[in-house]
């Protein structure tokens, strides 16, 4: 679906990112981990074909990213930002219903789709309320509403960038949110998310893919990435690395 | 979802309706008040001449007739050019006004006929309106261009970038139409000062004309832009991954704003707070999307300027107050209270 071939970037004349090689497929779910500064948000930015890559190539679909018209790529990868800066009295369901904006499938079809990401996101009920007036958990979750009514989660050809998506939100809605994005992935979408928290990446990714200063130090299933000389190595933070009790996923003791 | 249709509908038609009163008033009132079935007459009498013309009939033909339509256009593009550069700027405090376009526009359209008039003397006078509007255009787009150069940042655009560098655009402009005033003759100061104070008392249609042009390309573009206005407020690389080509959606807005606050300054001079205060009224009954925020806003920025402008001539009757001090003595204060609300939900 997505596929990133020895990229490399650089952001004011300083490289960041070198020989980067991703193949993102529908189905799964993949997470982005490392420290800050890795270049984590570099290479979601020149994989939503946002930042113009130095050498090397992204393909969506089988295409150069940069080749695809802007609303026909919309329709197809969504990008679900850190936090949104969004000033105006907009309602819950007007925003929602700005991920429909690059469709042009009429009225009763958005009004489906808005209704169905509304629901999977748990904000029907603040459906009528004021953008403005929703604390940051409900801003996030109404975001995370409008980039799955932007794909429809459900087409299977979709593709979704998360960038630091549980940054700012609680326990409960943490899970929410990466339980939606393991959804999105179950129904044949392909996720892309970078995140701080080891644990909730051992816990829902398919695949990790850890940076260390600009390059791959690691990437395969969470059990192959997630080892504690590793992990003191790119972080410099002693861990003890256990199985989890519930889940057949690593567990990472601090 | 149907009601608040509904209801946007309800509020459209009254809108328009207060527009309806607003041109009527227009025409009735001033220093003869003229009855309503005077003022059919001579629009009619306007649209098929006939020889049996009052003096009424004149007075709606070649003052308050042009004087309207120019309320009307001033109005409405003003708010629409509020209301994109809100959008554009990502900020419900940004105003043509407050940000520097109309005094970069007023200092455009200044040199040009100062300088206009000195090195091109030879020059027909129907060309005058054109070289002033092209003046205005030309500095509004400049201090657009600046403004946006200055405030851009990641969250937007600050007030506090955005209103300084009104103020340093807004000296600029005061300092050099002062210093043209010395190489201008008598007839270009009176229209030196003219502009400074903002009035639509020099309506011709021979202006009228050359605003609605102006106007008609703004208002034909502008309103396209509303979906695009709607996804920027989420942010620019928000808008570029909902599909919108941003760099080309951020340069017709610049241009077309320019273009639009340009005409209207050439036309009427400094008329501050319209596109502040009619686009924020318009949210606080429709909501923020643009698709209604811009029509709504053309309707009642319309009316409300007319209205200004009829309060204008009456109050201090026989004499006129200038247009742009009612609507400052108006709007600042209300600027006041939203600077003031803004500052306490933490988001200047």
């Amino acid at each position: 679906m997505l596929e990133a071939k020895a990229l490399a970037c650089a952001r004011g004349g300083e490289t960041v990112l070198t020989g980067v090689d991703l193949t993102l497929a529908a189905g799964e779910m993949v997470a982005i981990l490392g420290t800050n500064g890795a270049g984590k948000s570099t290479l979601l930015a020149t994989l939503s074909g946002e930042l113009p890559p130095s050498a090397g190539e992204v393909l969506l679909a089988g295409r150069p990213i940069s080749a695809w018209p802007s609303q026909e790529r919309a329709r197809r990868l969504a990008v679900l930002p850190q936090s949104s800066s969004l000033a105006f009295g907009f309602s819950v369901e007007e925003v929602v219903a700005m991920g429909r904006l690059p469709h042009q499938e009429g009225l009763a079809r958005d009004r489906k789709v808005i209704a169905e990401a509304l629901h999977a996101s748990d904000v029907t009920h603040l459906a009528k309320r004021s953008y403005l007036r929703l604390s940051g958990g409900e801003k996030q979750r109404v975001h995370l509403a409008r980039v799955m009514a932007q794909i429809e989660s459900g087409s299977g050809r979709s593709c979704l960038l998360l960038d630091e998506p549980t940054a700012s939100l609680d326990l409960m809605h943490q899970q929410l949110i990466l339980q939606r994005a393991c959804d999105i992935a179950a129904a044949g979408g392909a996720v892309l998310v970078v995140l701080h928290d080891l644990n909730l990446a051992a816990r829902y990714a398919d695949r990790i893919m850890l940076l260390d200063q600009g390059r791959v130090s690691a990437c395969g299933s969470p059990w192959q990435v997630l080892e504690a000389d590793r992990i003191q190595q790119v972080f410099g933070v002693t861990v003890q690395v256990e199985r989890h009790p519930l889940h057949d996923a690593p567990l990472i003791i601090i | 979802m149907g009601s608040a249709r509904r209801l946007s509908a309800v509020i459209m038609t009254l809108l328009l309706l207060l527009l309806v009163a607003g041109v009527l008033l227009s025409l009735a009132l001033g220093a003869v008040a003229i009855p309503l079935g005077e003022i059919v007459q001579a629009l009619v009498g306007i649209l098929w001449p006939s020889d049996a013309e009052g003096g009424g009939s004149l007075i709606i033909e070649h003052i308050r007739l042009p004087r309207t339509l120019m309320g009307v256009l001033v109005g409405a593009t003003l708010a629409l050019t509020g209301a994109a550069m809100q959008g554009l700027f990502r900020n419900p405090l940004a105003d043509p006004g407050l940000i520097g376009v109309s005094s970069g526009a007023a200092l455009g359209a200044a040199l040009a006929i100062v300088l206009g008039g000195i090195w091109l003397a030879g020059l027909p006078s129907f060309l005058l309106p054109y070289i002033t509007v092209s003046g205005a255009f030309a500095g509004g787009l400049l201090a657009t261009w600046l403004v946006y150069r200055l405030g851009q940042s990641v969250q937007g655009t600050s007030v506090a970038s955005m209103l300084l560098a009104g103020i340093a655009i807004a000296a600029i402009s005061g300092a050099v139409i002062g210093l043209l005033g010395y190489v201008a003759d008598d007839a270009m100061l009176r229209i030196l000062t003219f502009w400074n104070l903002g009035s639509l008392t020099n309506a011709s249609y021979e202006r009228v004309g050359v605003l609605a042009a102006c106007c008609a390309l703004v208002w034909w573009r502008l309103p396209r832009q509303a979906k695009a206005l709607n996804a920027l407020l989420l942010g620019e690389s928000e808008a570029r991954h909902l599909g919108f080509e941003v760099e080309r959606v951020k340069r017709e807005l610049i241009l077309l704003t320019a273009l639009g606050v340009g005409a209207c300054v050439a036309a009427a001079g400094l008329i501050g707070f319209v596109g502040l205060v009619v686009p924020h009224l318009v949210r606080l009954m429709l909501g923020a999307d643009h698709r209604q925020v811009i029509p709504a806003s053309m309707l009642l920025g319309g009316a409300l300027l007319l209205l200004a402008d009829v309060a204008a001539r009456m109050l201090i009757a026989p004499a006129e107050l200038p247009l742009g001090i009612l609507t400052a003595a108006l709007g600042a204060p209300f600027f006041l209270v939203m600077l003031m609300r803004a500052q306490r939900h933490g988001g200047v």
